[in-house]
């Protein structure tokens, strides 16, 4: 298999990370997981990388191997992480972990599970700033306060003072994106960050991670299973499939017109209220086993389009500017 | 400031509720939940009478019992309510060498809880740092730690505490560290079992993400956790510590005879107890009892209250 570049579109201004060909894989006693296997792509400063794909697909796992987080049993097998300049692969611990928190920052799922639920909101900003920098604990507390007032938190002082379990699930979530910019990343790698919140909060959130974004020009991995809250925030979209990413390209042209059946798939089974009363569509079948992996295409048993030449494993083509898509029959014929 | 004014708004009016709980510390909520028991109230305030009198002692008692002059060999063993030469009243009697009983017994208090507390405070500190470490480290170091808990919990603590005051030697700051010896291990075997469920709490990984280094992790994320089950145990344990002081001092092998705890104290009336002296063992006995039972009272009560199984 080949190791493409890292983007076929030449980003606009240099990348923020670049992660090529990345194989991590886990060695369990029942065999080698190959969770991310063979993922390549690029994010620039103040852009929002949307990574798509169903849960067990390997997006979390690529998120934990860019901070050098992966545990035991699992590793990163081959390829490459460049951040500022440095390959993180092989890295030696301690460099990681500087990087953490300070210059690369996580955001997850449950706010409610990722905030110290004994520690008040201060203390745990407070911490957050003092591991990366040598400052006063008053001057760290008017930055957690600064930090709070940013993500748009009414009376920041007093919510300084609450627990975690005293906010609403929306307040937390601001708290955690607090915490993730606090000390001015240079990339924010958001696993899920909306799944646990209502529709409206959940808005909001986007809107806010997006102009935080912008506004701080911090690149941001933003994770997530819906193809549709990606492609309102993202300003391009990295689909993965069964440890590999299947297309790639700006959000609104891999949802206009999406290249790899997969791809397709996904936005047919997303419940749209323009065709209301036809049954959904559903992609047959499971996601292959990553223990197990079949020969050729990953997707070829799910596949509609799947023909002889899918035994072979596909490379990655370009078959539109700055697009990417890991398919032998791509939709080429839809699209405009 | 904002980057969100729309949002901001919309959430501001959702979190009245989380407003007006603000004030509400995770300590008042403990309190309110735990005063919900008369018994453990009434324990509790047991418990405060009894440190207060512990540490009063010296302005309110008549006599300072450890002072040879002020005690007077000629009054010993008189029955509760006899008349002192030096004018006050024995009300509760006294001991086989003339000294005033309530003094003795105030005094006895204040080394028995003092020696309680303390080997109490050393054997968390220490107990809580293994556990936390071998739950954090795990592997080898675990196993270690752990092992050398499970040898420690094996023996029964006081055939240790009794060997190792034979060795040491008498005195208060041996009987503390006859009594850590014994106790850390059930602190260790407690810390790591809750530190192990925390370990696999999302906060410890959000802290990783976040570049903490192990002892702020440790120490400043998962100890707070930790704290709870903590506490419940070292309130027992202090119960224990108080009971296994006693004990050793009954057997004469803890304390210096000039200085008695409540033990010693229950041990020098015991040879009179058959001749109708009954005050010598009776009293400080009362005392002991009431002091172990009101801690394990508190202690069942903050067990229930921190439980978060048994929370309705």
């Amino acid at each position: 298999m080949t190791a493409p570049a890292a983007a076929a579109e030449p980003l606009a201004r240099p990348a923020t990370l670049e992660v090529a060909d990345l194989r991590t894989h886990f060695f369990t006693k029942a065999g080698v997981v190959k969770a991310v296997d063979g993922v390549s792509f690029a994010v620039a400063a103040g852009e929002v990388l949307g990574l798509v794909g169903e849960s067990g697909c390997g997006k979390s796992v690529t998120g934990y191997s860019i901070l050098g987080l992966v545990d035991p049993p699992g590793r990163i097998v081959s390829g490459s992480i460049c951040f500022a300049g440095r390959d993180l692969v092989g890295a030696p611990e301690e460099e990681l972990r500087r990087l953490r928190g300070s210059r690369i920052a996580m955001i997850f799922q449950d706010p409610m599970m990722t905030l110290n639920p004994v520690l008040r909101v201060d203390t745990q900003m407070v911490e957050a700033i003092l591991a990366h920098r040598s400052i006063g604990r008053r001057a760290a507390r008017e930055l957690a306060r600064e930090a709070l007032a940013q993500v748009g938190i009414p009376a920041p002082e007093r919510r300084l003072r609450a627990y975690p379990h005293e906010l609403s699930g929306g307040m937390r979530q601001r708290v955690a994106i607090a915490i993730a910019f606090i000390n001015a990343p240079d990339l924010v790698i958001a696993d899920e960050p909306t799944t646990a919140l209502d529709v409206t909060i959940q808005a909001q959130i986007l809107h806010l991670a997006q102009e935080l974004c912008r506004k701080t020009g911090t690149a941001m991995i933003w994770i997530s299973h819906d193809l549709a809250v990606v492609s309102s925030l993202a300003d391009r979209v990295a689909v993965m499939y069964a440890g590999t990413i299947v297309e790639q390209g700006r959000a609104g042209d891999v949802v206009g017109a999406p290249l790899h059946p997969y791809t397709r798939g996904l936005l047919g089974s997303v419940p749209s209220a323009v065709a209301r009363g036809v049954r959904l569509a559903q992609i047959p079948g499971m996601t292959p086993s990553l223990l197990d992996l079949p020969p050729g295409c990953r997707f070829r048993a799910r596949c509609p389009r799947a023909g002889e030449d899918c035994g072979v494993e596909p490379t990655v083509s370009s078959p539109r500017p700055g697009r990417e898509v890991r398919c032998w029959r791509p939709h080429l014929e839809a699209a405009a | 400031m904002s980057v969100l004014d729309t949002g901001t708004r919309i959430e501001a009016d959702r979190a009245p509720a989380a407003a007006a709980a603000a004030e509400e510390t995770p300590l008042r909520r403990l309190a309110a939940d735990f005063f919900e028991s008369r018994v453990a109230a009434a324990a509790f305030a047991l418990l405060c009478v009894i440190i207060a009198l512990a540490l009063l002692a010296p302005a309110i008692v008549p006599q300072n019992p450890y002072n040879l002059a002020e005690v007077d060999v000629l009054d010993s063993r008189l029955p509760p309510g006899s008349r002192a030469m030096a004018g006050y009243t024995y009300w509760l009697g006294t001991d086989g060498a003339g000294r005033d009983l309530v003094s003795a017994m105030l005094y006895g208090l204040r080394i028995s809880l003092a020696v309680g507390v303390v080997s109490c405070l050393i054997a968390t500190v220490i107990g809580a740092a293994v556990g936390l470490v071998a739950a954090y480290a795990g592997g080898r170091v675990e196993s270690l730690l752990m092992r050398l808990v499970d040898l420690q919990l094996s023996f029964p603590a006081i055939l240790i505490a009794l060997m190792l005051i034979a060795i040491l030697g008498k005195g208060v700051d041996k009987i503390i560290i006859a009594l850590v010896t014994v106790q850390w291990a059930y602190y260790a075997r407690t810390v790591r079992g809750t530190a192990l469920a925390e370990m696999n709490k999302e906060y410890v990984e959000a802290a990783r993400c976040l570049g903490f280094g192990h002892a702020r992790i440790l120490f400043r994320q998962i100890l707070p956790n930790v704290l709870p089950p903590l506490i419940v145990v070292a309130t027992v344990q202090a119960a224990h510590a108080v009971a296994l002081e006693a004990t050793l001092s009954f057997l004469g092998v803890g304390l210096p005879r000039t200085e008695p705890s409540l033990g010693l104290l229950i041990a020098n009336g015991f040879e009179y107890m058959l001749s109708g002296k009954y005050w010598i063992s009776f009293f400080p006995g009362v005392v002991l009892l009431a002091t172990i039972m009101a801690i394990n009272l508190v202690g069942d009560q903050l067990r229930d209250v921190l439980n978060p199984r048994l929370r309705r």
